[in-house]
Formats: structure tokens, sequence, C-alpha cells
């Protein structure tokens, strides 16, 4: 790399970027307030290298959550100058020369400092019966359960999604009505959904078309830019409204008995 | 593990009324809400000119001098302007919303949009043979 030994004269020359961390402690503080903190600018460096920096050096009492270090925990998501991000893939550099404003994902009620409240999120998770549902038709334990490429590929991107909270926190209708579903929720479900195996739909249905469902989503289609694992749950959503369109016409006009 | 503590405040941040005007793709999403309302006015002038027309040559004529004001001119360019804006930016989002697959594979977002694309120069075209014809 070319670059790298005018990065190590940059180190040695003491080269930093600011931090500016959005602090708040229950109790303290009525609201959010920046603190800024000088942190080495190395290229290597991501964003989380910074805030572990922060912590080890600078201000052990900062909160957060992180984990892998490599995008798949999905525990690191925040909001870095303005956008919703993986602190973990997103650099420093990137922001050179500074300040890199870090506040917790927007959206989420705030617990302290970076760490905001997921417990909402988990529920809503929960609700769409986001596993195989067989409805007595268990297989036998140790068969095979085999799917062909093509019924793989219907629902493998959904598949891909580490909840990671971005596409939340980029949704403005989230945003303005926490009962909505939200993006990652009906994503999961439509991953069961098109899994060949599942037998659950008409359960999810009722979650999935009922109010606070999809038809409050409006499209703004931000949540599958922010998704950093090309998930697209604005096109999850989008094509469970067309399924959820004729299933509502179905039940209309099917006598109950031929459902 | 500890549970967390549920009697400490939890900071909620409030969403200001022009949230949708601090970011590109916000300000986009509410431009082609916005549109619509520029669409429904061009069904009513559609609807203003087959009622005109059929309320005989007179009413036609005052439509036409209507038509020709400055401030309806004006209309009408910013409604042209946005029902562009808002077909274009729907044509643009319908392949992800919908998923068309055959035989396994899910067609490319080209051949889903293709169409719709083919299908409005196709009735523009019709439009103006009408016209100039």
């Amino acid at each position: 790399m070319s670059a790298e030994p005018a990065m190590r004269a940059a180190e040695t020359a003491g080269e930093s970027i600011v931090l500016r961390v959005s602090r708040y402690l229950p109790g303290r503080d009525a609201e959010p307030v920046p603190r800024d903190y000088e942190v080495p600018l190395r290229e290597e460096w991501s964003v989380l290298d910074g805030l572990n920096h922060v912590k080890d050096v600078l201000d052990g009492s900062l909160a957060y959550r992180w984990s892998c270090r490599m995008g798949i925990c999905g525990s690191c998501g925040m909001t870095v100058n303005g956008e919703p991000r993986l602190t973990c893939g997103t650099f420093l550099s990137e922001f050179a020369p500074g300040p890199v404003v870090v506040e917790p994902l927007r959206g989420f009620a705030v617990i302290r400092d970076l760490v905001v409240d997921i417990e909402p999120f988990l529920g809503k998770l929960a609700s769409v019966t986001p596993w195989l549902v067989r409805n007595g038709a268990e297989p036998p334990p140790d068969a095979e359960f085999a799917q062909t490429p093509e019924q793989l590929g219907a629902y493998k991107q959904f598949s891909m999604c580490i909840n990671c909270m971005l596409c939340y926190s980029a949704c403005p209708v989230y945003a303005l009505d926490e009962d909505f579903l939200g993006p990652a929720a009906i994503a999961l479900a439509q991953r069961y959904n098109l899994d060949s195996r599942d037998m659950g739909a008409a359960a999810r249905f009722d979650v999935l078309a009922a109010a606070g469902g999809v038809w409050d989503c409006t499209y703004v289609g931000e949540c599958s830019a922010a998704c950093p694992k090309g998930v697209d749950p604005a096109g999850a959503i989008q094509q469970y409204k067309l399924t959820a369109a004729m299933e509502t016409v179905r039940r209309f006009l099917l006598p109950k008995g031929a459902r | 593990m500890t549970a967390p503590d549920d009697t400490a405040a939890r900071y909620r941040r409030p969403v200001p009324v022009l949230w949708w005007t601090g970011r590109r793709p916000y300000l986009l999403f509410m431009i082609r809400e916005f549109s619509s309302v520029f669409v429904a006015w061009s069904v009513v002038y559609l609807l203003l000119l087959v009622r005109a027309v059929a309320a005989g040559p007179a009413a036609y004529r005052g439509f036409m001098e209507l038509s020709a004001s400055w401030w309806m001119l004006a209309l009408n360019v910013a409604a042209l302007a946005l029902t562009l804006f808002h077909t274009i930016t729907w044509f643009v989002v319908t392949p992800k919303a919908v998923a068309v697959r055959v035989l396994g594979v899910r067609l490319p977002a080209f051949m889903v949009a293709g169409p719709l694309y083919t299908a409005w120069i196709a009735v523009s075209a019709f439009v103006v043979w009408l016209l100039v014809r």
C-alpha cells in the first residue's frame, strides 16, 4: 500500500480527529449533551475503534454496545454524522478533518450515552412468528428437509438480516409512530412466508395486515438504503402489500372452508 | 445479568415538524408525495376540458382563454414537471415492489420497469398523433 508511509508519518506527527459523542446520564442530564474527544486519526481505525480509544484511555464512563467488529453481530449501530451506520464498518478517515458526530440510533429511546432501548424491537421481531410453522405436519427429526436452489433463492435475501436496527433508525414512519411493526420485522416475516417449508403465512397475515403493519409504510425507501446487508426491507414490505391485498380479497370472496 | 433499571428516565428525541427538510432522500420523498396533488389537478383539468367541449364552441373558447392566462400556464407547467417527477420516481421503485419470478428466477429490474416506460411512450405517441394528424 502506497498510502501507508504517509499515514505512518501522519501518526508520528500526531494527527488526530475529534469525536463529538452524545452523552446522556439519566437523572443528571435532561437531554443528551455532546462532548468532544480527540482520538488518533489512523487509516485503519473505524469509528468504533475511536470509541474504544475514548473508553480505554480518555473516559471510562462512556456507554455503548459492540461485539464482533466485523459487521455481523449488529450491535454497534449508531448515528454517525446524521446517518445510521454500523460503527465497526465506518472509518474515521471518511470524516477527516472532522469532527465525527456520534449519536445513538434515532427513533429509539436512549437509556444512556449511545445505548438505546431495544426491547420494543425484540417484541416486534417475536410478534411475526419468526420460525418454520408446520401446523402439525412435523417431518421426522432425522429427516433432511431439502430445498432446491430456486426455493432457497425465494427467501435468502431476507434471511441475511443481522437485527442491527439501522433500518428502523432510517425510517421516518417508525420515528413518528413507534407502533409501526417496522422494516426488519416485516422482512423477517417474509423470510418465513417465502420459505417452501413454512405453513405459517395465515397466522402472520393477521399481524402484517393489521393496524401498525405493512399499510403504515409510505415507501420512503431509506430502510433499504441504510441496510448494511442488502436485505431490502422496503422491497419486502411492498411485495407483502400485494400479497396482503390479494389475501384480503380472497378471504372476502371465498367461503371459510375453502380458504 | 442484571435487569435494566426501568425506573431511570429514557430520553426520547423529539421529531421536529420539518424533519423532512434535513436529509435529501426525505425531501425527495416528500416532493414525491406532494406531487400527487398536481397529478390530481391534471385529472381535474382534463375533466374541465371535457366538460367545456361538451358544452359547445363558446364554452370551449372560454376554456382555451382561461388556459392561456399566465397563472394557468404557470400552474400547468408546474403540474407537468411534478407529474413527470411522480411518474419517474414510481417507475423507479416499482421493480422493488413487484417481484416477478419466471422459472424460479427473479426478473431483473429493467424487465419490470421496461414495459412501464414502453407503455408510457406508446400512450404519449398516440396522444401526439391525435393532436397533430
